[in-house]
């Protein structure tokens, strides 16, 4: 099955991935494009295959099938140092026996690049990751966060094609990883660099990525820019990955001006918006999802909108954040979880109020990939 | 219990001291006696002397087993290393059917006695029909410290991370500049040891080595034990003493040198 429709204008290409391990498969039948100068981030809990993903890209991994391209070339049989990638590793993997410089040139080695012009680019680099003076230091004298800089200055000193990073962040402690989240970003913006980036973090994941890239059991849950994998999740598992989701089920009883109504099961009826490319038909069975921030507390009704529903209901437990609350809800038969920001003081326990819940905010959800797959397979 | 109380704690101290005093003192005797001047080793000594140690160093025997000793340790130990090192890379790095019976294989050299494995090397050349020579010899030796080395340089390998072959190979070198570049620098230290296992080992053996050297061959050990049969001569103690220093001193000033080296590298 060749697929000559390969365009050189992504940096990454994969075409029917998969990769099994004995009986076990890792990664099933992946497409994917990541596109020259974007930043794509694989998330999902472990053992979702980003990992394995992600090491076929780097040729750290033998593909079982498809085809992985870098640059339109199909890279399946091409070993990982003739690939022309750059790697970030979890631990760093700093070489211990060698100075900061001559970690930071160890791939120039290997390319024609004379000794002048390797010196000026490890400069540059390490100028870029802010450290110029370290150079004669061994690794172990540096913090792990300044490791982590010296790791991305080797990994992008040779010009990569595509830079990975392989949970980068995730060894630091909490303020350093969002220094390092920022820092990184600004980095890859300034060199325009094709980056792949691997984690289980999902603020990471929206805070950073061009594309965003949800995985689970091996399946591409959804894809999609950070906004849409959050505001409209495709999936149960999606939405309930990324934040906090309240998801019921429910049938389609009409449609009328790209707006459905929703009648819940034993419940009341909810306004929803079909997300773009999501059709809905009459009497279709369906799940959604209403993000615990999209549902709006108040304590007397609000005013008259025709594509919102009023729900009357009543605190039952409060989950103190600060500048925002949790609130647990009873509607009737539902059961509903609501993040609202704190105005002057949060709503208390067995409070009545009115939750109001946007048609816009209401997103109509596919079975999840992994298990419509599983279900396709049973089925042959 | 009174193991914690004042006389437990002297009566372990003094087990431990008699203990060491059990285990040294011959060999404390041996290197007194070497600088004897007297022909019967007695006490007390009648004087100091380093004649024994002069009529060493004129003995031609000796000294023949001494440059044998040496050629065949350092060869020993090149070739145990560098296949032990391969080995221990293939077991470490690498899957492979039957991975575990070899390991187990390269490993029961220990296990067997050595003279069941002197006598079924002989007996295999003699299946042969090879004559007996130094090549046998060697790789007598060969087998019998390559368990030592694998043991060692597995041991390391185990603790260094893949990454670290991993991030070499990403930044563009090849398997083989991966391995000179990034692995074995880290390996060193356990390939140091092992080499130094192996010279030891093979040194200091005598088993193995009745049985397969080539007539009119000795290595140190064999000549030692020629020499006892006829006369314990005080030339004994002295190449004993020789023997000490170097099996016990080459090690420590190895391992000394390699922590200086390590200590300087860190800073």
């Amino acid at each position: 099955m060749a697929d000559p429709q390969h365009d050189p204008q992504h940096a990454v290409e994969l075409r029917n991935v998969v990769k099994r391990f004995g009986a076990f498969t890792a990664v099933h039948a992946m497409d994917l494009n990541v596109e020259r100068g974007s930043f794509v981030t694989f998330v999902g809990p472990s053992g979702c295959g980003k990992t394995t993903t992600l090491r076929m890209i780097a040729g750290l991994e033998d593909a079982t099938d498809g085809d992985i391209r870098i640059k339109g070339q199909r890279v399946n049989d091409v070993p990982i140092h003739k690939r022309n990638l750059g790697i970030v590793f979890q631990n760093y993997a700093l070489f211990p026996h060698k100075t900061i410089y001559e970690n930071v040139a160890f791939g120039l080695k290997y390319r024609a690049v004379d000794r002048e012009t390797a010196r000026k680019k490890v400069r540059e680099a390490l100028q870029l990751v802010q450290l110029p003076h370290l150079e004669e230091r061994v690794p172990k004298q540096l913090s792990g966060g300044q490791q982590q800089r010296i790791a991305l200055a080797r990994a992008i000193v040779i010009e990569p094609d595509v830079l990975l990073l392989d949970e980068p962040l995730s060894a630091l402690d909490a303020n350093l990883r969002e220094e390092m989240r920022v820092e990184l970003k600004r980095i890859q913006r300034e060199l325009g660099i094709s980056t792949i980036f691997v984690t289980h973090d999902q603020s990471e994941a929206l805070a950073m990525s061009d594309k965003v890239v949800v995985m689970s059991e091996g399946w591409i849950e959804q894809e999609g820019t950070p906004e849409q994998v959050y505001n409209q999740p495709a999936s149960e598992f999606v939405a309930n990955f990324l934040g906090i989701s309240n998801i019921f089920s429910g049938q389609v009883q009409a449609v009328s001006g790209g707006i459905a109504r929703l009648g819940l099961d034993d419940g009341p009826e909810l306004l929803g918006h079909p997300r773009d490319g999501r059709a809905a038909r009459q009497g279709e069975r369906v799940r959604l999802a209403v993000r615990a921030e999209k549902v709006f507390l108040s304590e007397s009704a609000p005013s008259d909108d025709p594509a919102a529903v009023v729900l009357d209901g009543k605190v039952t437990a409060v989950d103190y954040q600060g500048q925002a609350a949790r609130y647990f809800v009873e509607a009737g038969p539902l059961t509903l979880q609501a993040i609202n920001p704190i105005d002057r003081r949060p709503f208390h326990e067995g409070q009545p109020v009115k939750l109001r819940i946007r048609a816009q905010d209401v997103v109509l959800l596919d079975a999840d990939a992994h298990q419509s797959a599983a279900a396709k397979a049973a089925a042959e | 219990m009174t193991v914690r109380g004042p006389t437990g704690w002297t009566f372990i101290k003094i087990a431990t001291v008699l203990t060491y005093v059990f285990m040294f003192a011959p060999v404390a005797v041996v290197m007194l006696l070497a600088f004897n001047a007297s022909q019967f080793g007695s006490f007390p000594m009648t004087g100091l002397s380093v004649r024994w140690f002069v009529e060493l160093a004129q003995n031609d025997a000796i000294i023949r087993a001494f440059q044998t000793s040496m050629i065949l340790g350092a060869l020993t130990a090149v070739i145990s290393t560098s296949i032990g090192v391969c080995a221990s890379l293939a077991m470490v790095r690498y899957d492979f059917p039957g991975k575990n019976l070899l390991n187990t294989a390269l490993i029961a050299p220990i296990l067997v006695p050595e003279v069941v494995l002197a006598v079924s090397l002989l007996l295999f050349l003699q299946f042969l029909s090879m004559p007996k020579n130094f090549v046998l010899l060697l790789l007598g030796h060969v087998i019998f410290t390559l368990p030592f080395v694998v043991l060692v340089v597995q041991a390391r390998l185990v603790g260094i991370r893949k990454e670290y072959e991993e991030a070499a190979l990403s930044l563009g070198a090849n398997p083989f500049q991966t391995f000179f570049q990034v692995t074995l620098p880290l390996l060193m230290p356990a390939v140091a040891a092992g080499m130094l296992f192996a010279f030891t080992i093979s040194f200091d053996d005598i088993t193995g080595t009745l049985f397969w050297k080539p007539p009119g061959v000795e290595t140190v050990p064999t000549q030692i034990f020629a020499m006892l049969r006829n006369s314990i001569s005080p030339e004994i103690n002295a190449l004993g003493t020789v023997m000490i220093i170097l099996t016990v001193a080459l090690p420590l000033t190895g391992a000394g040198l390699a922590r200086w080296l390590a200590s300087r590298r860190g800073g």
